[in-house]
């Protein structure tokens, strides 16, 4: 099963992967970082297919993509 | 466990510094991409430019030189021929690349330099808070075009790939943008036949891509994806301006 | 060592660089250097390096700047104009700490002024035509021999202190023709050590090298580190030559063609018995302060003889800090020193003359100017902008 993990030390808070994502898995984290952004998170783990638009996306290359 | 997709080893751990939303970020990994992929990343030698570009130096894990504002072709000419194994790139900017450093790209391509220029065009100054770039579209605000570009005042943008395929030593020249994913999937793939075009010695290649610039176009991230598409794409049409392979 | 032989300046300077271990060459067209860019063209490749003729002297440094980076000597060569243009270049080189040399074959300014061999480029050399604060070693040859060997010297120092290296010459130097010969064996670069901070494509798992020239919060830290490299080179690597200097009522001061006229009137003092003594500056940065300072202790006059006006003098007054009196004996913008002139400028400050001195104040003298708008011709009436 696929997941993402989030640099919340490098995300920006653009949304550009919130966007992107095919199946509107990803959200905004209610956890301010330390950046002072409130980080993109996942927030529909099943519905994600590992379609990896969110890492194409991400200026800040904060998204890895994972298979389980 | 599978990593399907992660940071590229040629880019560093050091945190990008470029506002939320910005394309030079997404553009940065598809050329790390591109080193690891061909597997010349210890060949690479980078030149960053003046501009938001400037600390690209610290993102890049090969070795980087920065120098003066659009003379970037001009270094990394004086780097290709003291060093014709490298893989050598300039990275530059609208203002940097078709305004300041005219003169440098325009003979680098005459030269057919064998070099990879990476174009960044947002169609503004960036670094220095907003001017007019020579690309900067008519009717777009900027703070030194209050009222809008002018034709009759400031000229029209200019279009640097449609220019430069003019030049017989220019090999390869694609316009790509980075608003999507099937775009940015696109702008891979020019990016990458950019630098395997110098590592087979092609000669001249410059990918021109177009970039989202939230901050200074005063939009939001969806605005400014919105004006990519519906403003620039119209003034700068996406494609491959010239392909020629070995000289 | 070689046999000697008859060479043009600019062409012995070229081969001296060739035979110095320069493997990279950028360059413009520009008289009275194109000799050097010539000779680069024609022999550059043969020596297994690269020659490129830059789009502008603009393009050139910044070439240079690149080459410089991966450790190869590299040099670009012009004549003042084109210097201006390559401010921003060697600004840039110095901040970063690059090691390159450039050749400036001088010619009468400003602006484009003549082709005629000049000196008007002294404050530009030596305080750094670019901006901030920077350094750069600058050499004043006086013959074809030292224009042939002098690229050796450059870059030596320009490798040993990291930073750039200027041969001050001018246009007379690099036209004439002398024997000389090259005192030292042609350097092949790839018997030369590795430079442990240039970029490369061998990198083996070190860590990333990057040249730059953005120091941001580093800048403070970073000009004062340089200016102990600064400091120590003042103190060590001052160069000059001294003729009759032991015993001499007047010390002439002055470098490059200059100083070759005021040997003529070292010369021609003698058969009159005066006592005149040459003082040549031959690192005109770092200026050999300290020595010219116990000379003038010992001399009633010092005698600055510069093709600029009133340049060299300013560096020579500095030194010699009130020790002896200062005169200038200037001819600017391609004027040409002769003994008979100096040798009467000599006098004058033996005598309390004025003759042959230059003084701003008197040359202006009771001078009244006045360049104004004149009703009388018509009002400017279309200055009204826009377009």
């Amino acid at each position: 099963m696929p997941r993402i993990e989030v640099d919340v030390n490098r995300c920006k808070a653009c949304y550009l992967c919130v966007n992107a994502c095919p199946k509107k898995c990803l959200g905004k984290s209610t956890v301010i970082s330390k950046k002072g952004y409130f980080p993109a998170e996942m927030q529909r783990p099943q519905d994600c297919i590992g379609c990896k638009m969110c890492y194409m996306m991400c200026p800040d290359v904060a998204i890895t993509v994972i298979k389980e | 466990m599978t990593i399907l997709a992660k940071k590229p080893q040629s880019l560093t751990d050091v945190p990008m510094h470029y506002c939320p939303g910005c394309g030079h970020g997404i553009v940065h990994r598809l050329m790390a991409e591109s080193f690891d992929e061909l597997q010349i990343a210890d060949r690479v030698i980078g030149v960053a430019p003046v501009g938001c570009g400037v600390f690209a130096d610290d993102y890049f894990a090969c070795d980087m030189v920065q120098g003066a504002h659009g003379r970037g072709p001009a270094i990394a000419t004086g780097i290709k021929r003291s060093k014709p194994k490298a893989i050598v790139f300039s990275y530059q900017g609208d203002g940097d690349l078709a305004s300041i450093g005219m003169a440098e790209i325009v003979h680098a391509a005459v030269r057919s330099e064998n070099i990879t220029v990476i174009f960044i065009n947002n169609a503004i100054y960036g670094m220095t808070g907003g001017q007019m770039a020579p690309t900067t579209l008519v009717g777009q605000v900027a703070t030194t075009a209050p009222k809008g570009r002018d034709p009759k005042l400031q000229g029209w943008p200019i279009n640097m790939c449609e220019m430069l395929s003019q030049i017989t030593g220019a090999k390869y020249l694609e316009r790509v943008a980075v608003d999507t994913p099937q775009h940015v999937m696109a702008a891979k793939k020019a990016i990458k036949k950019a630098f395997e075009n110098q590592v087979k010695g092609v000669g001249f290649s410059m990918v021109e891509v177009l970039s989202q610039c939230p901050t200074n176009w005063h939009a939001s991230v969806d605005q400014a994806l919105e004006f990519v598409r519906t403003q620039m794409m119209p003034q700068y049409p996406l494609g491959v301006f010239k392909d020629e392979e070995a000289r | 060592m070689t046999e000697k032989t008859l060479r043009k300046g600019n062409e012995a300077l070229a081969e001296g660089a060739i035979r110095a271990g320069a493997r990279f060459f950028a360059g413009y067209p520009i008289t009275p250097q194109n000799e050097v860019p010539e000779y680069m063209s024609a022999y550059m490749a043969d020596a297994g390096g690269a020659f490129v003729q830059a789009e502008s002297e603009v393009a050139a440094i910044n070439m240079v700047y690149g080459a410089a980076a991966t450790g190869t000597r590299s040099m670009t060569s012009s004549s003042s104009p084109g210097i201006s243009l390559k401010q921003e270049g060697i600004t840039y080189l110095a901040s970063a700490d690059l090691p390159c040399l450039i050749v400036n074959v001088m010619r009468g300014g400003p602006g484009l002024g003549s082709i005629n061999g000049a000196q008007g480029d002294y404050f530009q050399a030596t305080r750094g035509g670019g901006n901030g604060d920077y350094r750069v070693i600058v050499l004043a040859p006086n013959s074809v021999e030292e224009l042939g060997n002098f690229p050796k010297l450059g870059f030596e120092l320009a490798e040993k202190y990291r930073m750039p290296c200027m041969i001050l010459a001018d246009g007379i130097l690099g036209q004439m023709m002398e024997s000389m010969s090259f005192n030292f064996d042609p350097i092949d670069p790839n018997t030369l050590g590795k430079l442990d901070w240039a970029v490369d494509i061998e990198k083996n798992g070190r860590p990333k090298r990057k040249v730059f020239s953005y120091k941001g919060d580093s800048l403070i830290a970073d000009v004062l580190e340089r200016a102990k490299r600064y400091g120590l080179m003042e103190k060590t690597e001052a160069r000059w030559e001294e003729r009759n200097t032991e015993d001499c009522d007047v010390l002439l001061v002055a470098y490059g063609l200059s100083s070759r006229a005021c040997l003529e009137a070292v010369n021609k003092a003698k058969e009159e018995g005066l006592k005149v003594g040459l003082f040549r500056p031959i690192t005109l940065w770092p200026f050999p302060s300290k020595r010219l300072n116990e000379l003038a202790q010992k001399t009633k006059a010092v005698l600055t003889v510069e093709q600029s006006l009133g340049q060299l003098v300013q560096d020579v007054k500095l030194a010699v800090d009130g020790a002896a009196p200062v005169y200038l004996n200037a001819y600017p913008a391609g004027g040409q020193p002769d003994g008979n002139s100096i040798l009467t400028a000599v006098k004058s400050c033996l005598n309390g003359g004025k003759e042959g001195l230059f003084d701003l104040q008197e040359h202006a003298g009771d001078f009244a100017y006045s360049c104004e708008r004149d009703a009388s011709l018509g009002m400017q009436g279309d200055c009204k902008g826009g377009k």
